[in-house]
C-alpha cells in the first residue's frame, strides 16, 4: 500500500530549471513526495539524477522555480535530512575509522563547541547496528571494502535521525552481501520516513517502491512503477549500466512515443 | 651534545625545537590531510612580507611576520573559497608579491639587516629567550583552536560536501585553519627558515598518517617525530658544523623518503582490504 497524500509534502519541487555553466541540467521538474514514501529516480547518466539531489540539499540553487523541504528553506530544513553520497573521490590512508565517520550525522545536532555526547553515541550505535556496520566500527575507513563503506555512510546518514533520506546512487559499487542487506533496509526505513534515492537498477527493490520518476532533463514520468508506460517500465529490467543498443530507453526509442504515451 | 646545553643558546635552541614541534605536528597533520601543502607554502613565503614590514616600521619582525602572514593566508584562503578554478594561480602570485615586498621594504630601510638571513634559512640559535614565550603562547593558541574546533576540522578535511549538509559552517572553518597555518609558520621560521618550514610541516605528519589511523594519535606521532628530526638535526649540525636548519629538514628528509619505501614494503608483503574502487 502506498503511503496516504493528504498531508502536507516533505519535499515539493514546482517548476524547477537547474544548471552547470548555463547549459541545462533539469528543466521544468515539479513533483512531491510525501512522508514515507520510497522514490526510485532513474533514467541514464546524465539525465540530472544527483542534480536533483544537489538541489534537495541546498549543495545547488535552481535557475528557476522553487525547492521546498519541509514546508521550508533547503538550508534551514535540511538539519532533518540523511545524505548518503555517491562515492567519487577518496582518500584511502585518511585515519579515521567507521565509527568516527558515522559519528558525524550528528555534526548539526551538535552546533559548534559542543562536543558529542554519550546520546550521540547511542544513536551512532543504533544506526551502524541497523546497516550491519557495527562490527566494523573499530576498522580505519580506508580499509573498508565498497560495500562496507557504503553501509557505514548509510549509517552516518540514519545518525541525522532524519525524516528524509537521499541516496545518490546506493546500489552501485557494492557486493552482493551488501546489495541485499540496503535492498532489505530501504523498504524498512520507509517506514519511518520519506526515502529518494537514485539508482540505474531498480530490480529487486521495485515491489517496494511507491513511486518512480524517470528523469531525462525534464521529469518524463513521476508515478507508481505499475502505471509508468511500458518504455519506461522496460528500463527496470535493464542492468546497471544502461545501454542504449541492449536496452533502448525511453529516449533513444524516441522521445515523442513517451510524450505519447504520457498525454 | 651534552657539553653544548652548557650553552644557554643551546639550551634556547633546544626548546625552541620542542615547541615548534607541537605546531608542527597538530597544524601539518591537518595541512596534509586536507590537502592544503601548496597554500601554506604561500602561506610561509609571503610571511616574509611581515619581516620586511616589521624592519621598515622599525618593529618587531615577529609582530609584522604575525600580522602579514595573517591577512595572507585569510585572502589566500578566500582565494581558494570563491576562485576554485584558478585559486592555485592566484595563490602562486600571491606568494611571489609576499615575498618581493618584504625585499622592497627591507631596500628601503637603512641600517643594519644581517639578521635577514635567519629569516630565511633559520638560525634556531640565534633565537633570544623571548622567542620561547612568544612560542609558547602560539602554541597554546593554536592547541586551543584545535581542541575547541576538532569535530568540525575533521569532518570538513573527510568530507566538506557532508558537512555543508549538516550547516556546519564550513568557510568559516577554512579560514580558521589558514589561520591557524600562519601562526605555525611564524614560529616555525626561526628555526629552519621561510623557505623550507613547508617541508618540517609536512613530512612529520605525512609519515605519521602513514602509519596511524586516528587523527589525534597521527597528530601526537608528528610532533614526536617533529622533536626528533629537530633534536637529531641540531646536534648534527653541532658535531659537523653545518647549518641546522637545512640539517633538520634533510634528517626529516631521509626519514620520510624510508617510510615511504616501509609502507610500501608493508602494503606489498600484506595486501588486504577492497580492491581499488
Amino acid at each position: 500500500m502506498s503511503p496516504p497524500e493528504d498531508r502536507a509534502p516533505l519535499i515539493a519541487l514546482r517548476d524547477v530549471w537547474a544548471a552547470y555553466d548555463q547549459s541545462d541540467v533539469l528543466e521544468n521538474v515539479s513533483l512531491e513526495v510525501y512522508d514515507r514514501q520510497l522514490v526510485a529516480l532513474i533514467g541514464p547518466n546524465g539525465g540530472g539524477k544527483t542534480t536533483l539531489i544537489k538541489l534537495l540539499l541546498g549543495l545547488l540553487t535552481p535557475t528557476r522555480g522553487q525547492v521546498s523541504i519541509l514546508g521550508g528553506r533547503v538550508e534551514r530544513a535540511r538539519a532533518q535530512v540523511g545524505y548518503v553520497p555517491q562515492e567519487i573521490r577518496f582518500d584511502r590512508e585518511f585515519p579515521v575509522s567507521a565509527w568516527e565517520v558515522a559519528r558525524m550525522g550528528r555534526l548539526g545536532r551538535r552546533g559548534l563547541l559542543r562536543p558529542y555526547t554519550a546520546q550521540d553515541g547511542a544513536i551512532v550505535e543504533e544506526a551502524m547496528e541497523r546497516t550491519g556496520s557495527l562490527h566494523l566500527r573499530h576498522r580505519p575507513i580506508g580499509e573498508l571494502s565498497g560495500g562496507e563503506r557504503q553501509r557505514v555512510y548509510i549509517a552516518r546518514a540514519l545518525a541525522v535521525q532524519p525524516r528524509i533520506l537521499l541516496l545518490d546512487e546506493p546500489l552501485s559499487n557494492v557486493d552482493p552481501e551488501a546489495r541485499a542487506i540496503i535492498q532489505a533496509l530501504l523498504p524498512e526505513l520507509s517506514q519511518q520516513m520519506a526515502i529518494v534515492m537514485s539508482s540505474h537498477d531498480v530490480g529487486a527493490i521495485l515491489p517496494h517502491v511507491h513511486r518512480v520518476g524517470y528523469l531525462h532533463q525534464r521529469l518524463l514520468y513521476y508515478g507508481p512503477p505499475q502505471q509508468a508506460p511500458e518504455t519506461i517500465r522496460h528500463t527496470f529490467r535493464c542492468p546497471v549500466d544502461m545501454d542504449c543498443e541492449h536496452c533502448p530507453c525511453p529516449v533513444c526509442a524516441g522521445e515523442e512515443h513517451v510524450q505519447e504515451a504520457l498525454a | 651534545m651534552i657539553e653544548a646545553l652548557q650553552f644557554g643558546f643551546m639550551r634556547n635552541a633546544l626548546l625552541a625545537g620542542l615547541l615548534v614541534s607541537v605546531a608542527c605536528g597538530v597544524v601539518g597533520t591537518l595541512v596534509v590531510l586536507r590537502r592544503i601543502v601548496f597554500l601554506s607554502g604561500g602561506i610561509a613565503h609571503a610571511a616574509y612580507g611581515g619581516i620586511g614590514l616589521g624592519f621598515y616600521l622599525g618593529i618587531d619582525p615577529l609582530l609584522g611576520a604575525i600580522g602579514f602572514s595573517l591577512l595572507a593566508a585569510l585572502g589566500m584562503g578566500l582565494v581558494e573559497l570563491r576562485a576554485r578554478q584558478r585559486a592555485d594561480t592566484v595563490i602562486g602570485a600571491m606568494w611571489a608579491i609576499g615575498m618581493a615586498s618584504g625585499i622592497i621594504l627591507l631596500d628601503l630601510t637603512s641600517g643594519y639587516k644581517a639578521d635577514l638571513m635567519s629569516y630565511l634559512f633559520g638560525s634556531i640559535l640565534a633565537a633570544p629567550g623571548s622567542y620561547l614565550w612568544w612560542m609558547l603562547g602560539l602554541n597554546l593558541l593554536i592547541l586551543a583552536l584545535v581542541a575547541l574546533f576538532f569535530k568540525e576540522l575533521l569532518a570538513t578535511s573527510y568530507d566538506e560536501t557532508f558537512a555543508i549538509t549538516r550547516n556546519v559552517p564550513v568557510e568559516a572553518i577554512h579560514l580558521a585553519m589558514v589561520g591557524l597555518i600562519a601562526l605555525a609558520v611564524v614560529m616555525m621560521m626561526r628555526v629552519v627558515g621561510l623557505i623550507m618550514v613547508i617541508a618540517l610541516l609536512t613530512m612529520p605528519a605525512a609519515i605519521a598518517v602513514q602509519w596511524v589511523k586516528n587523527v589525534k594519535w597521527a597528530m601526537l606521532l608528528a610532533t614526536g617525530l617533529s622533536a626528533l628530526f629537530v633534536l637529531a638535526g641540531l646536534w648534527l649540525s653541532y658535531s659537523l658544523n653545518l647549518t641546522s636548519g637545512a640539517t633538520i629538514i634533510l634528517v626529516a628528509g631521509v626519514a620520510y623518503l624510508l617510510s615511504l619505501a616501509l609502507s610500501r614494503l608493508r602494503r606489498a608483503s600484506a595486501p588486504r582490504g577492497a580492491p581499488a574502487a
